[in-house]
């Protein structure tokens, strides 16, 4: 990658003993959304703690921008805005308020100060709500208002930690786009942290998988889900009206059909895996034979099955290891 | 001529951006003066305030026609000291109020910016911790000193008007001084309060322990102190002169512990201006002494150890609160 705006070298924290971020090595090109994805308790937090300079890596080093986060973290928080996950506002000040003390504290000059607040809270779609207390804003509200906070500074990068939790669904689809759009608009590098892989597929152009502190895998959605699952990344399952007559026939001509790896056959259910998308002929297939088909069921493989795998596999190689010894 | 107006002119347009610290300043002392514990403290000050003054007004005709008290001539000075013991006055009951003034402005400083959200976004701009410290402390003290200076000009004023009386350059020093030394007090319990706020994640933990330390200091503290004396000390009777006065000595030093006692022995030397020691005096050093008021400087310097005290304890909490705070770090 050429010039990336964050650099982390094998950066390292120990809480006590307990290891909360491993030897976490990682590079984010600017313009990019990147999206830090694992359980909670994974260090995905800490991490970016550490990229701040509002925690210190036991080992290891966090450039952004390429200055040093731990030695001089007034200069990096001057470029990076930092979204916390449940960020508190003061309640008895109005919305616009804040976000003046903010803008502010950045050293906004006080002549541009009301005019660019007022633009910020129009651009994240709470213009009509800036003179409410912030006290009396919904979730989603302050979330939109967390954003303004961080574009009134006008930062290179943003960082936001889990900028979806507890949103409603619709609110999440609007949050999300809002932001792909700013990034694009602006050239804004963007990370993202949350545990929620449908979300992170919809905007980001790479994902980090993170387990137990360590960065398990890293790239584009495609690339990850091909290199998790390998060959048969695809899973169909469908269902009949009857249980099926003659499951062994059945199964015999499931297994001919081009790129099918795998039948289960359990009563009324049928569930394939496949290392490519050939559903229709799965379906064609059972209904040249005179079976009801009630349910097609395409699987997607959530966060959970990514997470079991990478589990699995992890102790495989561990296993294999102790035989070579 | 218009050179110099148009340079002005540009002087006073050009408003420089302020510093992060004071933009916090400004948003802490505009919360103060918005909240209600603050108002309530204001109404609780501004009662007792008027109370003794009115107590101190209606016997001051009295105070100032008697002549064996050296100090009759300073009438601001007995305005702020005469009482007909119906009432406290005014410095009393400071030592008191202004434990409680100090606490309620500072006792959920750290800890409630922590649990609303709102203390790891601010750290996440680009501002310096130290300054956040330092707003919350000069931003509480900036109000009390406006407070209490006020009070006392209105006080002046209102003596001016009433008496007719012309005020002395050593009245209005001592007065000044109270004014400092009142400060310097609820900044004490101030930053005390403030480095329970960094200890403490709840705030009502971090209030009902600062009050419980307050109360320990008014109540308990004394009587404690008389109880172990009464308990170790042998019989008075059996004691020489100079031993008496050492063991006199002695207490005080245990009692001079508590920021109250401290306060209010400053406060009384400065505003009695014949008060010459704050602890037992020998004859001999009685000897030759004519009964006249000390002039500013030499009760200042009596008072000098007692200042010392207040401002080194104060220093102490907040040097607690700075070390627990500057590494700390900050989740939600």
């Amino acid at each position: 990658m050429e010039n990336p705006i964050i650099e982390l070298h094998g950066l390292t924290k120990y809480y006590g003993t307990v290891k909360a971020v491993d030897n976490l090595s990682l590079k984010i090109g600017k313009g990019e959304i990147f999206g830090l994805l694992g359980p909670n308790g994974a260090g995905k937090t800490t991490t970016i703690l550490m990229m701040l300079g509002l925690a210190e890596p036991s080992e290891g080093q966090a450039m952004v921008c390429g200055i040093n986060a731990t030695r001089h973290p007034i200069d990096v928080r001057r470029k990076v805005g930092y979204l916390p996950d449940s960020a508190g506002f003061y309640d008895n000040m109005s919305a616009l308020d804040n976000l003046m003390y903010i803008g502010r504290l950045n050293g906004i000059p006080e002549k541009e100060i009301v005019s660019r607040a007022r633009s910020t809270m129009e651009m994240v779609g709470l213009g009509g709500e800036m003179h409410k207390k912030a006290g009396a804003y919904s979730r989603g509200m302050k979330q939109r208002l967390g954003l303004a906070d961080l574009l009134i500074r006008k930062p290179a990068v943003m960082i936001l930690d889990e900028p979806t939790l507890g949103i409603d669904p619709s609110g999440i689809r609007d949050f999300l786009h809002l932001i792909r759009q700013l990034s694009r608009q602006e050239e804004l590098t963007v990370i993202l942290s949350s545990h929620h892989l449908h979300q992170m597929q919809q905007i980001c152009d790479r994902v980090g998988i993170f387990v137990e502190g360590r960065l398990l895998a890293e790239g584009n959605m495609e690339t990850l889900s091909r290199s998790l699952f390998g060959k048969d990344s695809f899973a169909v399952e469908i269902t009949v009206r009857e249980p099926l007559p003659a499951a062994e026939q059945l199964e015999q001509q499931l297994l001919q059909l081009n790129g099918v790896t795998g039948v289960g056959i359990d009563a009324a259910t049928v569930a394939l895996s496949c290392h490519t998308d050939i559903t229709p002929d799965i379906v064609r297939l059972f209904v040249q034979n005179g079976l009801n088909v009630t349910g097609v069921h395409k699987k997607e493989y959530g966060l959970d099955e990514i997470y079991h795998r990478f589990f699995e596999n992890n102790v495989k190689k561990e296993s294999f290891q102790w035989q070579v010894h | 001529m218009a050179g110099s107006l148009a340079y002005f002119n540009n002087f006073l347009s050009k408003q420089p951006a302020l510093s992060s610290f004071g933009v916090m300043v400004r948003k802490e002392v505009g919360d103060h003066i918005r909240s209600w514990r603050f108002i309530v403290m204001l109404l609780l000050i501004l009662f007792t305030f008027a109370g003794t003054m009115y107590v101190s007004l209606s016997n001051l005709g009295q105070v100032a026609r008697n002549f064996n008290d050296p100090d009759h001539d300073f009438i601001y000075l007995k305005l702020l000291t005469t009482s007909d013991n119906s009432l406290p006055t005014f410095h009393i009951f400071i030592s008191f109020l202004g434990p409680l003034l100090g606490i309620a402005l500072g006792f959920d400083a750290i800890n409630a910016e922590k649990n609303n959200g709102t203390l790891v976004r601010l750290l996440a701009q680009p501002v310096y911790r130290d300054s956040l410290l330092l707003a919350k402390c000069y931003a509480a003290l900036l109000i009390v000193g406006t407070l209490f200076l006020s009070l006392v000009l209105l006080m002046i004023g209102a003596g001016l008007i009433l008496t007719g009386v012309p005020m002395e350059a050593t009245e209005l020093y001592r007065i000044l001084t109270f004014v400092v030394l009142s400060v310097l007090y609820v900044g004490f319990w101030l930053s005390l309060s403030i480095c329970l706020s960094v200890a403490f994640r709840h705030a009502a933990t971090s209030a009902i322990t600062a009050i419980g330390i307050w109360l320990f200091f008014t109540v308990f503290y004394q009587i404690i102190v008389n109880m172990i004396v009464r308990a170790i000390l042998p019989d008075p009777a059996s004691l020489q002169a100079e031993q008496v006065i050492a063991y006199n000595n002695l207490l005080l030093s245990f009692l001079r512990v508590a920021p109250s006692q401290l306060y209010t022995d400053a406060a009384t030397t400065l505003l009695m201006p014949s008060v010459r020691s704050l602890g037992p005096l020998t004859m001999e050093q009685m000897a030759g002494a004519i009964p006249t008021p000390l002039p500013f400087k030499e009760s200042l310097m009596i008072v000098w150890p007692q200042v010392t005290g207040l401002v080194a304890a104060s220093t102490v909490c907040f040097a607690g609160a700075y070390y627990m705070f500057m590494r700390r770090e900050i989740r939600t």
